[in-house]
């Protein structure tokens, strides 16, 4: 009974809190009270999820009340659930982040229910067991992509956006003909059965070897890996700050995710060809991300493509698929998405206050922002992985499991990357805190309590998250065991039979 | 003979042609269109059909009235806006499935029976109908609501 409500409460409250406020009209303040309220009850429904998964093990609900393999179920796991926790988080940092900054028209025209619908096929994504019901709640949060990222219709948004949606349509065709493909061979939707039917699977490896290919290319173009990332920094420069915020923290992991799962249950055969792949495409996006965070000054930039490096460097970690490499994978995820998200909200006030994007035109603003300026290097130094900060674990863990796994390349190269992030993010530091000041009267006179409030409050989150990485390592260490040991995702189908 | 048209008024029909075959047709087809709509909606459990399928001949058929007469008139014979009625048709099809922890199961489990009514004998009763009828609403009010807004863009 409480499994039965408590598994479908991160998707139901977005939902419903969006129904209300199409309900209500074009009335901003109401929005605004509506949607922070649901961020506050969401961040507790995942807090509870997290407890009980942790006390009680899977949380399995039976949609319809169909049995297992043939009707939908959500299945939320140690991993699911951490990352269903972390997307309220951030999701209601976004929410008071955009009280004052998103502006009156957009708020007008439906962005709270916008991002509220977002929320829901996000949180859907990450609590499904069943694929097909996967690309479904992809199709929900992508179409309110579409939304937000042209809400407000200027003509960068309007470009991009256009660009957006055709590489997303494109690549959601692809995921549907991947699954037809997969349904095809083993006759199942449901993950956990198919990775039953696959374990001992001894039909022809070169169809699941296209079939792995094919949901490479749908995720890589979601989760923005080499060379599908093509779109990915021009499109995310477009909209409005704090939909930036969301998208970089949470769209590109939910293809992340995708990848971790279907790699982990599904594509098991030939993991000598598809894992190496995987492993190659993300020393690439590594490589080639770092390169572009180096090479621009605009801050918006450098941030979007501290994305790409990100989502490499998970990506690695997955593609170990041993213990270490996924515990370090999880760590390194969960703590992406809460500094990504603070990053772009910091990188938001300096913009909002300064009317001016490019760092080089910027200088000695720690004078009028002394905690804005440290509280943005401490973000800089977890994002590179300092040790007390939060990224560290989890680079440490998938650095080791690299160079367990003889790969010793791909070990330097993530070590290199945070290099490569750490010069990218002090730069903006030294730039716009830090150099002979700039002229403080062009500043503008806008109020910056809330939007300072959510950034260094998710600071403070991950820096916490950082110092408690210890007491954590039961959650991660039980969220890893379903990747890289997918039959304990599968147990909850053969305890069933 | 421009001339002439001009005098006739021409200038002011060309806005709003007043079909009369159309206007006429129309009345009648519309009746006709929402017949089938609630048809295929009502059929759409075991055989094909459903509230998408209904709700998108439902939304057709007033679109056919809009091209027929005009905005306005419609507006008078249906004065809804549009976006409630995709939020009711939504909150139909959320709160419906929700509901059934009311029961003790899990979500979007149905309950149906079997009554007996005088004329047409045994007929099912399904809660799904309810779900279908949100899903009718939604459909027929996005259609409704991206129409007329294109034409308002236009005008």
């Amino acid at each position: 009974m409480t499994t039965n409500i408590l598994a479908l409460l991160p998707i139901l409250i977005p939902l419903f809190s969006g129904i209300i406020m199409l309900f209500m009209g074009k009335r901003p303040v109401r929005h605004r009270v509506v949607s922070g309220i649901t961020g506050l009850l969401m961040m507790l429904a995942a807090a509870f999820i997290v407890a009980h998964v942790f006390q009680n093990g899977t949380m399995v609900t039976y949609i319809g009340d169909w049995m297992a393999p043939f009707g939908i179920n959500l299945v939320i796991d140690m991993a699911s659930a951490l990352l269903l926790l972390t997307t309220s988080v951030i999701t209601f940092a976004v929410i008071v982040y955009s009280f004052q900054s998103i502006g009156i028209e957009r708020e007008k025209y439906y962005y709270y229910v916008m991002v509220m619908f977002m929320i829901t096929g996000v949180n859907g994504a990450f609590s499904t067991g069943d694929i097909f019901n996967m690309f479904v709640f992809f199709e929900v949060f992508l179409l309110s992509s579409y939304v937000l990222i042209t809400l407000g219709g200027k003509k960068i948004q309007l470009q991009e956006g256009f660009k957006y949606l055709l590489v997303n349509l494109i690549s959601s065709n692809f995921f549907v003909l991947g699954l037809a493909y997969l349904y095809s061979v083993t006759g199942s939707l449901n993950m956990a059965d198919i990775y039953l039917k696959l374990e001992n699977y001894d039909g022809s490896l070169v169809i699941m070897t296209i079939i792995a290919v094919v949901f490479l290319f749908v995720f890589a173009t979601k989760a923005g890996l080499f060379p599908l990332y093509f779109w990915l920094p021009g499109s995310y420069y477009a909209p409005p700050m704090p939909v930036i915020a969301l998208f970089g923290a949470l769209l590109t992991k939910v293809g992340v995710y995708a990848i971790a799962r279907t790699y982990s249950l599904f594509f098991i055969g030939n993991e000598a060809f598809t894992h190496q792949a995987l492993l190659l495409l993300a020393l690439l996006t590594i490589v080639l991300g770092s390169v572009g965070a180096l090479a621009y000054t605009d801050m918006k930039n450098i941030i979007i493509y501290n994305i790409l490096i990100a989502v490499g460097v998970i990506i690695v970690g997955f593609s170990m698929m041993d213990e270490i490499g996924t515990i370090g994978a999880m760590y390194y995820l969960i703590h992406d998405m809460i500094i990504k998200a603070a990053l772009f909200m910091l990188v938001g006030f300096i913009i909002y206050r300064t009317g001016k994007a490019d760092s080089e035109r910027l200088g000695g603003l720690i004078k009028r922002h002394p905690v804005a300026g440290w509280m943005f290097l401490v973000a800089g130094f977890a994002l590179a992985g300092v040790p007390p900060l939060s990224g560290f674990y989890g680079k440490f863990f998938i650095v080791q499991s690299t160079f367990d796994n003889d790969h010793y390349i791909a070990g330097l190269i993530v070590l290199i990357s945070s290099l490569a992030v750490l010069i990218s993010v002090v730069r903006i530091f030294m730039n716009v805190f830090w150099r002979g000041d700039m002229d403080f009267s062009t500043l503008k006179p806008i109020k910056t309590d809330k939007l300072l409030f959510a950034s260094i409050g998710l600071v403070i989150v991950s820096v916490v998250f950082g110092l408690a990485a210890d007491l954590l390592y039961p959650f991660f260490e039980m969220a890893a065991s379903s990747f890289h040991d997918p039959a304990s995702y599968a147990s909850y189908l053969t305890e069933v039979e | 003979m421009k001339s002439t048209l001009k005098k006739a008024g021409y200038s002011k029909v060309q806005k709003q042609v007043h079909d009369v075959f159309l206007q006429f047709t129309s009345k009648i087809v519309f009746f006709i269109i929402i017949l089938f709509a609630f048809k295929l909606f009502f059929a759409g459990h075991y055989t094909p059909g459903g509230g998408f399928v209904g709700g998108l001949l439902a939304a057709a058929a007033i679109i056919l009235l809009m091209i027929a007469y005009d905005q306005k008139t419609v507006a008078k014979m249906l004065p809804i806006d549009f976006r409630i009625l995709i939020g009711a048709g939504l909150s139909f099809a959320a709160v419906l499935p929700t509901l059934s922890f009311l029961f003790g199961t899990p979500f979007f489990t149905h309950q149906h029976t079997y009554i007996n009514v005088p004329v047409f004998g045994e007929v099912a009763l399904h809660s799904a109908v309810i779900f279908d009828v949100g899903v009718f609403l939604t459909v027929a009010g996005a259609a409704l609501l991206i129409i007329k807004l294109i034409a308002e863009e236009d005008a």
